[in-house]
């Protein structure tokens, strides 16, 4: 029984390989249906099939694949020309039999299916135009003639007149190789499948060099290894660099002149024997391509279509792991390619160009990964129509959609959900597609981006690592552990001292950002995603995730350097700007260490579901740091986001009911009295220079960040201000060197609010209140052990917003 | 007639519990273990076993015993689970113990309910009861709780 398993097995992946490679050549043969040398690579491949399925008792199959191999018969003998129905039927009859094989490797046994109406549809076609040959009876000729001869023969004499005659003659000379069960060749070869090369007769070798290219790399000069060892041998490589490491950092410390030189030629040969091993596990990509040239076909054809591929750079070679995983990203973005990108024949005319529209793949190496790129010559994307979706679908919103460059427009189609096409095929246009292409490209580290031009063509380039089992990466400290992070998505890195800490790390909405090159990195506190920091606080209010940040931030604004700011770690701020996900982040760590070539070891199922670590590594040390995954580091950054939207929303809601905690910014208001706004209106604390402050009709005004911001002044707003002389007031602008503001953000309006002093910002839960004492004030309530007036920020804008008319409504309606 | 079986026996807050010989691919003396931040309490951290990375489950911690006094160091069971090698943490390693079939019994109802999830039965020794752990059990994870 394991005998004939093996036999099973091993005709199970050479039939995998043929059937690979007869997909490609029926769509060459349409395209050149006079080139026989495809036509008897074809049949040759059937007839392998066919034989070995009778030797092994696979009936079904071999009663398919023999109507097919009659059809063949006939094609190779000029008794019926190719055409695209007889094409698409070969193509059924080899997708049965791929289904067939999938069926036998899964259970042992053809399965249940019925192939009568596939035999049926062959045989219809066999006879179509071939009555006037009897031959049908005897289908299985020799194919030897075309052959042997079939290099000289195409240029000598184009349409094959009748070689039946020809081809008997011959069959003796070039034996097929294999099983024949024909009464001719079984004389020959007694009807034992054999490895084709094995039975090539010299005669059959130089009639074609490229048979005997193929012929000797598949018998002699390669050999079938398992994947499984492949790992494994990977695995031990992985090990003995690991320990390489470990003996180079102890030959560091040793005067021990022959350890030393064992240690640097172990370290060579270490590293060429992971270098080989790497390339064991090395395929070339036009292993996957080979599978398109049919995509391309059933796709065009089904949307009727004329596309040529075109393929460049097939011997790029990347890991086997990789090769799968990019399998079904390549193919979606084929077939939307053809589907989406290439007009129809009509329409390219009309527009001046090649009714056939092409479909281009590239592949090769630069700067470490693997580049692939995806382009057709096709209409281009519609990038009006593209962001109108997005915006349609509520995927962004207008304002952004008005923001956006050409080329982040194009990318759009990425984001889940979009599809610019018109109506749904069934070939695409469900939206589902494109995001999962990125999501997979991602997951194994690559990176995609969509370039177009109207009316040229789309452009799809998609690159990724060589190799996932090794991957160069940056070692970091947080908490006192080392974590890894895969330099592929590492930016740069930017280091703050001191001042530079202390100035360039700002807040918005409590969320710590740095400018970098003028735009705004959101920054990310590893030991906050992994919560292990802050411990030093004691489980104060710091653990929570902005405050520790916000502290320092207004301590700055104090202009008050206390210990608070080196308590929390700002002397010195580390950032690794990281990209996932299309998005920048700053990473703030601990330390910064070095790059280090890494194994990546799996974690295990029961750590699986952490999605901040792709893995573990062991250390030149010994000991094991993580891996940490980028793109889970940012998912889970903005939950933290997410969290902190929803503690704001309670903080709303708290504001009506009085209770719970809210976050409170505490200032000075007139009179020396304390004042607060919540939290959750702040948009920024600013320091504006008061020679940056204009006057706009009797308001204050200032450009902030490309706006007219209005500036209300606290005193002004309260009642303080009927005291005032009010066109003095107005008309003098302000005297002291800085004014302290607090930009507010309400219903969409920003306005800044001119305060004594920024304070502090704290937690308050609900302690007595008080009803207001006077306008613009919602409650008063002891926070920080002082009396404090809550503002009541709606009324003072909307007393702000009255300036024009004589009257102030803050004014009227204290009156009143 | 009666069969016997071996296992090798461990102990934790002083009871007396046994994992069958053959799962227990070593005894390691307890190095230091790489913390996971997030992880489950159950899970110490990892382990660099000759290359290979292991997870330590703290077997105090998965039964619900109190945690194990900081003077005690704990003692790496690796233990050959559904997938891969784990490690089990424990207070100290017993004797490797032959007993017969026929000692066996399900475990009592009296237990806590944590520990009759994680145990198969108890071997009555004498003098004593020898829990066995269930080590496909003890090495899940619980979402729950």
């Amino acid at each position: 029984m394991d005998d004939s398993d093996d036999i099973v097995k091993e005709f199970l992946v050479e039939s995998h390989e043929n059937l690979d490679r007869l997909d490609r050549d029926l769509v060459d043969l349409e395209k050149h249906p006079s080139d026989r040398e495809i036509l008897a690579s074809i049949f040759r491949t059937i007839h392998t099939i066919k034989g070995t399925s009778g030797f092994l008792g696979f009936g079904k199959l071999e009663a398919v694949t023999h109507v097919g191999e009659s059809l063949l018969a006939r094609l190779r003998d000029g008794q019926l020309t190719l055409h695209a129905e007889l094409t698409t039927a070969l193509l059924a009859m080899v997708d049965a039999v791929r289904q067939m094989l999938a069926s036998i490797e899964a259970s042992g046994a053809e399965g249940e299916r019925n192939d009568q109406e596939l035999i049926a549809r062959l045989t219809r076609l066999l006879s179509a135009d071939g009555a006037a040959v009897p031959a049908t009876a005897l289908p299985v000729k020799p194919p030897a003639k075309p052959v042997a001869k079939s290099g000289t023969k195409k240029s000598k004499s184009p349409p094959p007149a009748t070689p039946a005659a020809k081809s008997e003659a011959t069959a003796c000379e070039v034996s097929e190789p294999v099983a024949q069960p024909t009464p001719e060749s079984a004389r020959d070869v007694g009807g034992i499948p054999m490895e084709p090369a094995a039975v090539k007769t010299p005669e059959v070798a130089e009639a074609s060099p490229a048979q005997q290219a193929q012929g000797q790399s598949a018998s002699e000069s390669t050999i079938r290894v398992d994947v499984g060892l492949l790992d494994q041998l990977m695995n031990l490589v992985g090990e003995l660099v690991l320990a390489r490491n470990q003996i180079l950092q102890f030959t560091k410390t040793t005067e021990e002149t022959s350890l030393v030189t064992a240690g640097q030629r172990l370290n060579l040969i270490a590293s060429e024997l992971q270098e080989s091993v790497m390339k064991t596990r090395m395929q070339p990509i036009g292993s996957v391509w080979s599978r398109f040239p049919r995509t391309v076909r059933d796709v065009a054809l089904a949307c009727g279509k004329r596309v040529r591929i075109q393929m460049q750079g097939q011997e790029t070679e990347l890991d086997k792991t990789l090769i799968e995983a990019i399998k079904d990203p390549m193919t979606h973005l084929v077939r939307n390619a053809v589907d989406h990108g290439i007009e129809h024949p009509e329409i390219r005319q009309a527009a001046g160009k090649d009714p056939e529209g092409v479909l281009l793949l590239r592949a090769f190496h630069e700067g470490g990964q693997v580049n692939i790129e995806i382009s057709d010559d096709g209409a281009g994307l519609n990038l009006e129509k593209v962001v109108q979706k997005a915006v349609q679908k509520g995927l962004i919103s207008a304002d952004q959609a008005a923001r956006l460059s050409e080329r982040a427009a194009a990318n759009l189609v990425f984001l889940p959900g979009l599809s610019t096409a018109e109506r749904v095929t069934n070939v695409s246009g469900r939206g589902v597609g494109m995001d999962v292409v990125k999501t997979n490209i991602e997951r194994i580290g690559g990176t995609v981006d969509l370039q177009s031009a109207p009316g040229k063509g789309t452009s799809v380039k998609v690159k990724i690592p060589l190799t996932l089992a090794i991957v160069p990466a940056l070692i970091v400290t947080s908490g006192g552990q080392r974590y890894a992070i895969p330099q592929v998505s590492l930016l740069e890195l930017v280091g703050l001292d001191g001042d530079q800490a202390r100035k360039g790390v700002e807040m918005i909405h409590g969320v710590p950002v740095y400018r970098l090159r003028g735009r705004l990195l959101p920054l990310v506190h590893l030991k906050q995603v992994l919560k292990t920091g802050f411990a030093e606080d004691g489980g104060t209010g710091n653990l929570l995730p902005d405050s520790a940040a916000a502290k320092p931030v207004d301590a700055i604004l104090r202009g008050d350097v206390s210990g608070d700011v080196r308590r929390d770690g700002f002397e010195r701020v580390n950032i690794v700007v990281l990209q996932a996900d299309g998005r920048k982040f700053g990473l703030v760590v601990d330390e910064i260490s070095d790059t280090e070539e890494i194994v990546v070891k799996p974690l295990g199922r029961h750590l699986k579901n952490i999605n901040v670590y792709a893995g573990a590594t062991i250390m030149g040390d010994g000991k094991v740091a993580l891996i940490l995954d980028v793109l889970g580091l940012a998912q889970s950054s903005s939950i933290v986001a997410e969290a902190h939207e929803r503690a704001r929303s309670e903080q709303e809601q708290a504001k009506v009911e009085g209770s719970d905690l809210q976050k409170l910014v505490l200032f000075a208001g007139p009179s020396d009295s304390r004042m607060a706004v919540p939290l959750s209106m702040l948009a920024r604390l600013e320091n504006i220079p008061g020679g940056d402050v204009e006057r706009s009709g009797n308001q204050w005004v200032t450009q902030y960040r490309g706006q007219i911001l209005p500036l209300i002044r606290i005193s002004h707003a309260l009642e303080e201000r009927r005291n005032l002389d009010r066109s003095d007031d107005v008309l003098t602008l302000p005297t002291s060197a800085n004014l302290q503001v607090l930009v507010l953000e309400n219903q969409g309006h920003s306005f800044g609010l001119v305060v004594n002093q920024i304070l502090d910002i704290v937690e308050s839960g609900s302690g007595p209140q008080s009803p207001p004492t006077r306008h613009g004030v919602l409650y008063s309530s002891v926070i920080s052990e002082r009396v404090t007036e809550l503002l009541d920020v709606p009324a003072i804008l909307s007393a702000g917003e009255s300036y024009e008319p004589g009257e102030t409504k803050a004014a009227s309606a204290a009156r009143s | 007639m009666s069969e016997t079986r071996q296992f090798c026996s461990f102990y934790l807050d002083q009871l007396l519990f046994g994992i069958e010989s053959q799962k227990i691919q070593e005894i390691v003396v307890y190095r230091e273990l790489r913390p996971v931040p997030l992880a489950p309490p159950a899970v110490r951290g990892l382990m660099n076993l000759r290359g290979q990375v292991v997870v330590a489950f703290e077997l105090r911690r998965q039964l619900e015993f109190p945690e194990r006094p900081p003077n005690m160091t704990p003692v790496c069971l690796m233990v050959r689970a559904d997938q891969g090698t784990v490690c089990l943490l424990a207070d100290e390693v017993g004797n490797v113990l032959e007993v017969q079939e026929e000692t066996f019994e399900p475990a009592p109802e009296t237990l806590s309910p944590r520990l009759r999830t994680v145990i198969l039965g108890v071997h009555k020794l004498e003098g004593q009861l020898m829990h066995v752990l269930d080590t496909d059990r003890a090495c899940e994870i619980r979402t729950a709780s």
